[in-house]
């Protein structure tokens, strides 16, 4: 048994450390202790990543989250050689950042039970582990998938092209009749190369690839991406009305989505009303979010040192007016579908998460929550405006769809109240003095995290002697809970995968990055 | 002149279908849109889209044979065939002969058989369990349709489609048949609740699964073809209801038949509006219960007559 306060040290959300005070050990003293506080120690993992020593080899840094003591551990280690042992088969969150660190760093993970490429690139420096021998990078999804034999067993592929307008992804099913064997998802399709990107930043550009990390959650990115500075910077002061600015805006994200999704579910099981007003709803909320920066998607209106702009008190007015016709209409439409037998009928029993595989497999958000896991950086982690006022927590347990449906609606309940109680917040807002290439502290690591409308947007940066940073590492909440996905289709019905995969409304660019 | 008149009344409810089958799609649509308060489109609309599809040209996937090419037209006649039998007035169908009924059952299974046969014929996985999914739809549906039938005939005492469906039934059993008949509908239709007309979502389709290989012409074909289905089961339904007699006068009753027909569009779109999709094994149920509603209808039927 490790000891965990040798390999560890306690950390806080959007606090600058020194990267010097993050306590480097052997590689198998982090991974064992690593498995062994995700197996029982109540932590999971938040991030887990490689980066450059030169001269030295890799250091791997892992952040761990435990939600119940709001405690947050970073251990790190140093790879001479470029391999590492694989803790995967006994810590099954890990998996997915194991094949990461292989695919950006050409670092071999022994043992790894399913070691395929995460997004199909090229290692960011050498050769990496799937290179072919003519130079050429890998294409896309041309990876051995699992298959199943036998007589009536059948494979479908889906995608990448889909039959509506969404994002691509691979999806490979092994079926026997309607039955799903097993469902591997391949995604990659959209990899931009953000992290990458942001190495030697911020510049004037940086701000703009955090927004499009994820569109659907630009305002979550975006302020995990502005804590960070902020905290690297301490000398500029966000003022009151800017953290308010930000958390409404946040929690109209959340609305906007959560009111598509509860849309999108009943259009999913072909319930007409819920589905067609949901659609219109959703629009609404982008409206409301457009009031503020003239962008529907919040694009512009979360920079550095607060927010770009405000309302003044007749906005202020107009949206409250906006904002509570529109809940309502909310509350009707889901109101409807939670109380048609018809529509109960088909969300119970579906796509059932249970607790230990959720936990197990490390999922965050509003899946992780309707499989009765308390867990929500909003109340585990708070930064800012919600130390200030908490936001009640929504929790189901049976984790199937209709716990991830409740949950939402709950979640759309709770933000409401928390937009309307912070209007008056908004007013004598100070526009934060645009300063695009702000002077970091060197040597430091900093972890921000924000609960995005889809769970935890994990954002983790490391800055060099130059105050630059030498390594920023994005976790989309889609990144833990694709594997969720591919886990409830075990023993599903094939015909019940869309309406799965909607409870789940994953991002493919968010995962991709 | 008798003969004239005789022989333009039998045509009369043929004629009918096949010119206002693609507006009883229309108004379908337009009560659904009333519902999502939406405008709607057109009540043309499927006039608009087949007449455009008649004009492109058709893509057919090399993999595939004459029994793709084929089967479009193999469906729409003998769904044609069917509705010439189900189509009648009180003095007779376009075609009517003793025992036509079966016939007509029969050109139905054709029109299955031969869309699950061209869908199997893509290769396509999606298509493929669009066939697998039909068929294991099938003799539940055929069966309740079939047993409704044999109560039609020991009610009535024929056995050819346009006396069937007479006054002579008792009340009981006709309203019996209507319901079993409407959830047939439903599932042969691919509509709310057994299906979803409007989705994407190939992998949960039934029916619109088994032709999306099909364009141009062919897929002209086949969206007439289902408007056909439609308004033979729905004035079946009607039928079951408004025996012939009712008004009077043969017009009146062909008015009255078609007017009923719109009533079940306006029905079928009130269900779809206000229910969610079943479970796929929970349609076998509901036609089940359909088969046992048929079989009420049966034992009161062969109770009246004995």
């Amino acid at each position: 048994m490790s000891d965990f306060n040798s390999v560890f040290i306690p950390l806080r959300n959007c606090q600058q450390y020194r990267l010097s005070e993050v306590p480097v050990t052997s590689s198998e003293a982090l991974l064992e202790a690593m498995a062994e506080q995700c197996g029982n120690g109540g932590h999971r993992i938040s991030a887990f990543f490689a980066l450059e020593e030169p001269g030295v080899g890799h250091r791997l840094i892992a952040i761990l989250a435990d939600d119940r003591n709001g405690q947050l551990a970073c251990g790190s280690c140093l790879l001479r050689k470029p391999s590492m042992k694989s803790i995967s088969k006994i810590c099954p969150q890990a998996q997915l950042f194991e094949r990461e660190i292989a695919e950006q760093f050409g670092i071999t993970v022994e043992g790894h039970p399913r070691l395929n490429p995460v997004r199909f690139h090229k290692a960011f420096s050498g050769t990496g582990v799937w290179a072919s021998p003519d130079g050429k990078g890998m294409l896309p999804s041309v990876i051995p998938f699992k298959r199943v034999e036998g007589q009536d067993v059948h494979e479908v592929a889906v995608g990448p092209v889909h039959a509506g307008i969404i994002e691509p992804g691979h999806f490979r099913f092994q079926c026997h009749g309607e039955r799903v064997f097993n469902l591997e998802i391949s995604l990659g399709y959209q990899h931009r190369g953000i992290e990458k990107s942001l190495v030697g930043a911020p510049d004037w550009r940086s701000i703009h690839l955090v927004e499009t990390a994820a569109g659907d959650s630009t305002v979550a990115h975006t302020t995990a991406y502005c804590q960070i500075l902020e905290a690297l910077a301490p000398a500029r002061d966000v003022p009151g009305s800017g953290l308010a600015v930000r958390a409404v805006l946040l929690e109209l994200e959340r609305m906007a989505n959560h009111a598509g999704d509860i849309g999108a579910l009943a259009n999913d099981v072909a319930f007409l009303p819920t589905s067609s007003y949901c659609g219109r709803i959703r629009g609404d909320f982008l409206n409301m979010t457009a009031m503020f920066c003239g962008n529907r998607f919040g694009r512009g209106a979360v920079v550095p040192g607060g927010a770009s702009r405000s309302l003044d008190g007749k906005g202020i007015k107009k949206l409250e007016k906006y904002f509570t016709d529109s809940f309502n209409d909310l509350a009707d439409a889901a109101g409807l579908l939670f109380a048609s037998p018809s529509v109960t009928e088909r969300f119970e029993n579906c796509g059932v998460l249970p607790k230990d595989l959720a936990k197990a497999i490390g999922v965050v958000g509003p899946a992780a929550r309707a499989s009765g896991i308390s867990r929500d950086i909003r109340k585990d982690f708070p930064t800012a405006e919600y130390i200030k006022s908490c936001i009640p927590i929504a929790q189901c347990d049976s984790g199937d769809v209709h716990a991830r449906a409740l949950v939402r609606w709950i979640e759309a309940e709770n933000s409401a109240d928390f937009i309307l109680g912070h209007l008056g917040d908004l007013v004598d807002h100070v526009a934060a003095a645009n300063v695009a290439e702000p002077k970091l502290q060197p040597d430091s690591l900093v972890i921000s995290l924000v609960e995005g409308w889809r769970g935890e947007v994990c954002h983790v940066a490391v800055t060099g002697k130059d105050g630059r940073f030498r390594r920023y590492k994005i976790v989309d909440p889609s990144f833990h809970n694709w594997t969720a996905l591919e886990l409830v289709l075990k023993d599903e019905l094939i015909y019940n995968f869309p309406l799965c995969n909607k409870s789940f409304n994953l991002s493919y660019c968010g995962f991709d990055l | 002149m008798a003969d004239t008149r005789t022989m333009a009344f039998n045509l009369l409810p043929l004629l009918c279908g096949l010119i206002l089958a693609p507006f009883m799609i229309g108004v379908v649509n337009r009560t659904k849109a009333f519902f999502a308060g939406r405008n709607g489109q057109p009540l043309f609309q499927l006039y608009f889209d087949i007449f455009k599809l008649l004009r492109k040209g058709a893509v057919i996937s090399r993999s595939t044979t004459w029994v793709f090419r084929g089967a479009p037209a193999v469906s729409l006649a003998s769904i044609v065939f069917a509705l010439a039998i189900f189509s009648f007035s009180q003095e007779g169908a376009a075609l009517s002969f003793p025992g036509d009924i079966i016939l007509a059952v029969y050109m139905l299974a054709l029109a299955r058989f031969a869309t699950v046969l061209s869908a199997l014929d893509t290769g396509s996985s999606f298509e493929g369990m669009g066939a697998s999914r039909e068929v294991m739809l099938a003799p539940f549906a055929e069966a309740a349709f079939l047993i409704l039938i044999l109560a039609a005939a020991a009610a009535s005492g024929s056995i050819s489609a346009a006396t069937m469906f007479s006054a002579a039934v008792p009340l009981p059993v006709r309203i019996l048949m209507f319901v079993s008949l409407f959830i047939v509908l439903l599932v042969e239709n691919c509509r709310v609740p057994a299906d979803d007309p409007n989705t994407h979502l190939e992998l949960t389709m039934i029916h619109e699964v088994m032709v999306l290989d099909n364009s141009g012409p062919d897929l002209g074909m086949i969206f007439y073809a289902a408007s056909l289905k439609l308004w033979l089961f729905a004035s079946l339904t009607v039928c079951c209801i408004m025996p012939a007699g009712l008004t009077g006068s043969v017009a009146g009753d062909i008015a009255m038949r078609v007017a009923g027909v719109f009533c079940v569009s306006v029905l079928v779109g009130v269900v779809e509006s206000v229910m969610a999709r079943f479970r796929f094994d929970k349609v076998r149920r509901m036609l089940l219960f359909a088969s046992a509603l048929s079989s009420l209808a049966l034992l009161i039927a062969l109770g009246a007559t004995a």
